[in-house]
């Protein structure tokens, strides 16, 4: 009896706890990613899969670095460095030059991860961020696209995709001519849609195709479908909140419909504006990190909509065809204000706050 | 019925809240049973809310069972009655489940007493006024028996300026593993319709409900057979979801009534008591006998006897122990539920009145839900979305970390959270937010004594 009195534990109530931990839900994160991450590979072959490789090398090597230096116990293990890699590499396209790739992903880890502390301090998605940072630094890179579907893409890499570190990006304007793609014209269906190409103004895009994926743009953000399911199994799991991406998507949809309705030959339909670009990927998978966005039920649909509203505004009338990161990163700034501002009502207590 | 019940709507619930594994299946077809006394006894002088009962017995003095050995100090307090006839061997410092040992009358039996309650005179509640009603409740030394220990009569005393007009029977029973309430509502239901009586007639109010989870289908059965005709006492079932046993999440629930911050239910014209709380009223009050023993689920992976005991309070966990066998991998013993209970060091603690449950964990239970991790808050929302009060866990975690206990109080209604466990349980990186907000809360305290 006094033995076993010895070994008896103490312990706080609660004394049973049924969730996943943190490191289980980043995990689950990754397994959602890797089909979208495969259809990517398939759709624009080896660089694709050189893309993905490297950056999630270069963002779990950066936080190995961090903590090294740091002399802290090493964090990697929580999967979430993983998760910044492949949400990179998918935001990128699909020639986009290894070093740069690489670049992208240390500036996400260090700048947006490890300053402010580490997972759960982050202000902003440190994907996006990385993302945003070659966007800056090299604007060229990051806005030539390749066909999707080219023949020997699992053989043969971009030629952009090996270019030498701090030289010019490789140009692929003869390669990708040299491949004789039908229709590839070298922009995205949003690109075509805002900037028009030689012959017309606003060049649409067949919505079949741009649900599916059949077309050009950043390595993982083309199809629609793909993303859905992938999301869908994460919140299904209650490893996401369903409500950003839906309110996201909302936000997206009603801007975008009341410009269609005032100006249906001037402004593209809501229906384009939510299956084009990155608007799908960036709602599952980048506008719903929970750290970066707001934590109060009534915050997470201002979020939501805002991203929404501000990705219509940033695309229709700012000087770039894609708003969904700018968007994205404005709505993280803005959650610690959203949550302050939506705090939930107390049981028993007024919605008016005493004095 | 039917199609309603089918889909689950027209169940009473609240928002919020979550969905333990309930672990009752081993426990909530056992009949009650009662449990042989134990050589020796130990009764803390505090085993309900508010000021220790006084001694009125010296040591070596032969005590009856059933006799009155301690009598409320004032208003806020509860006598206490001899659970067995034998003599007081000390009356002192033991321990207790809380910690620090506190002072108790030790008994120790008479091996040869028949343990027959001698101890009594018939008194008739119908002829006895409200303010009657509330002493002769007093008198029995009645608490929560849900694990509150709020003592009972002063629960019914309803204030000056407010009015009840409903009695609330909470036969919830939400803590995993409990099914103490469960087992009372079947086997003493004339009992519990007795002490709902009493109950309505001290606050004054006409009707009474009784709010039972659709897990326990034989007691909403057996209840609603029972209810009187004249409509005066209702079953409502309501959802089974933790913590609907809470008596705020209960109002809400059946009445749609908030109780304001800070208040009691009485500002709302509701007054809540626990199933065996009343059940227990029912049996002693006609008799003007004293609460000396309760019902206690005993289970666990731990135990090899689970089942439902009837225990004579003072009864040391030791002898219960002893009695019902416990595997060697016993880790943790918890009294109350898993959701809200203590862990105790000592085996030599005695069950007492608000004592619902022992439960005896193992390794492997610990190894399954205990995190061996704790990580920083990722801001997920599940604890905000969890709180059955609303509150922000999150925010409320973060300021603890920064010991702005202050700011948790004034901005974040940290008093409002009454540590359900339910943030805690749902935390993906095991921060012990329960744990941080009852430090809090005690920091605030001491402050506030200090200042005074």
């Amino acid at each position: 009896m006094a033995e076993k009195a010895s070994v008896i534990e103490l312990r706080t109530s609660p004394h049973v706890r049924h969730t996943p931990s943190v490191d289980q839900i980043m995990r689950n994160v990754v397994y959602a990613l890797l089909p979208v991450c495969a259809f990517a590979v398939y759709q624009f072959g080896i660089s694709a899969l050189a893309l993905i490789l490297v950056t999630v090398v270069a963002s779990v090597g950066t936080e190995e670095l961090f903590c090294r230096l740091s002399k802290k116990p090493t964090t990697v293990g929580d999967f979430s460095a993983v998760i910044t890699g492949m949400l990179l590499a998918l935001t990128l396209p699909p020639g986009f030059p290894l070093w740069m790739a690489a670049l992208a992903g240390f500036i996400g880890i260090a700048l947006a991860k490890v300053m402010f502390g580490g997972i759960g301090l982050n202000v902003f998605n440190p994907a996006l961020v990385g993302r945003a940072f070659v966007q800056a630094a090299f604007p060229v890179a990051i806005t030539t696209w390749t066909p999707a579907f080219a023949p020997g893409r699992l053989a043969e890499f971009i030629p952009s995709t090996w270019t030498f570190p701090f030289a010019l990006p490789v140009p692929v304007d003869q390669w990708v001519k040299d491949l004789n793609v039908d229709g590839f014209t070298g922009a995205t269906p949003l690109a075509l849609q805002k900037f028009g190409d030689a012959a017309h103004a606003h060049v649409p895009t067949d919505a079949m195709d741009l649900f599916t994926g059949m077309v050009a743009g950043s390595a993982g953000e083309t199809s629609a479908l793909l993303i859905l399911i992938c999301g869908a199994y994460l919140a299904a799991r209650r490893m996401m909140d369903w409500r950003i991406p839906a309110a996201m998507i909302l936000g997206t949809y009603v801007t975008a419909g009341i410009f269609f309705l005032v100006d249906p030959a001037a402004y593209p339909t809501p229906m384009f504006m939510v299956l084009a670009g990155g608007l799908m990927f960036g709602a599952m998978f980048m506008a719903s990190d929970m750290t970066a966005s707001p934590v109060t039920p009534v915050g997470v649909w201002v979020y939501g909509l805002l991203i929404g509203f501000l990705t219509v505004i940033i695309r229709l009338f700012g000087g770039l065809p894609e708003g969904v990161m700018y968007a994205i990163l404005f709505g993280n700034a803005a959650s610690p204000l959203i949550s302050a501002v939506t705090q939930p009502r107390v049981y028993g207590t007024s919605r008016k706050k005493k004095a | 019925m039917g199609m309603m019940q089918l889909i689950g709507l027209g169940k009473a619930t609240f928002s919020h809240g979550i969905h333990p594994p309930e672990y009752k299946g081993t426990t909530d077809a056992k009949k009650i049973r009662r449990l042989s006394f134990a050589s020796e006894m130990v009764l803390p002088l505090s085993q309900h809310f508010g000021k220790p009962s006084v001694p009125i017995v010296h040591e070596r003095q032969e005590v009856v069972r059933g006799e009155p050995i301690a009598r409320a100090d004032g208003f806020m307090s509860v006598p206490l009655h001899a659970p067995a006839t034998g003599v007081v061997k000390k009356i002192g410092l033991m321990p207790t489940a809380r910690g620090p040992k506190a002072d108790a009358i030790v008994l120790k039996l008479h091996s040869g007493a028949s343990q027959e309650v001698l101890y009594e005179a018939p008194q008739d509640v119908g002829n006895m006024t409200p303010e009657e009603v509330v002493k002769a409740v007093q008198d029995t030394g009645m608490v929560g028996l849900g694990g509150a220990s709020f003592p009972t009569h002063v629960k019914m005393t309803v204030p000056e300026g407010q009015k009840v007009d409903t009695v609330m029977v909470n036969g919830c029973e939400c803590e995993p593993y409990l099914t103490t309430d469960h087992r009372v509502m079947v086997e003493y239901s004339m009992d519990l319709f007795a002490g709902i009586r009493i109950a309505m007639k001290a606050v004054g109010a006409a009707k009474a409900i009784i709010g039972i989870e659709d897990n326990k289908p034989d007691a909403i059965a057996s209840l609603t057979a029972a209810c009187p005709q004249d409509g005066s006492v209702t079953v409502r079932v309501m959802k089974t979801k933790y913590p609907q046993g809470a008596e705020k999440m209960m109002i809400k629930a059946l009445l749609n009534r908030e109780v304001p911050s800070g208040g009691f239910p009485s500002a709302v014209g509701v007054s809540v008591y626990n199933v065996a709380t009343l059940a227990q009223l029912g049996a002693l009050l006609p008799h003007s006998r004293g609460l000396i023993e309760r019902v206690v689920t005993i289970s666990g992976p731990g135990i090899e006897q689970p089942g439902n005991y009837l225990v004579a309070l003072g009864t040391p966990l030791r002898f219960v122990l002893e009695q019902l066998g416990f595997h060697g991998d016993a880790r943790q013993l918890i009294l109350g539920g898993p959701m809200m209970g203590v862990s105790v060091a000592s085996l030599d603690v005695p069950i007492t009145k608000g004592v619902s449950g022992i439960l005896v964990l193992t390794e492997e239970e610990k190894e399954a839900q205990i995190p061996k991790k704790v990580w920083p808050c990722i801001k997920c929302a599940k604890c905000v979305q969890a709180c059955p009060i609303h509150l922000n866990p999150s925010e409320l975690g973060m300021l603890a970390a920064k010991r702005q206990y202050e700011t948790m109080e004034k901005k974040f209604h940290l008093n409002d959270c009454f540590e359900c466990g339910c943030c805690t349980y749902v935390c993906p990186s095991a921060i012990p937010l329960v744990q941080y907000f009852r430090i809090a809360k005690a920091i605030n305290r001491e402050n506030r004594e200090k200042a005074a």
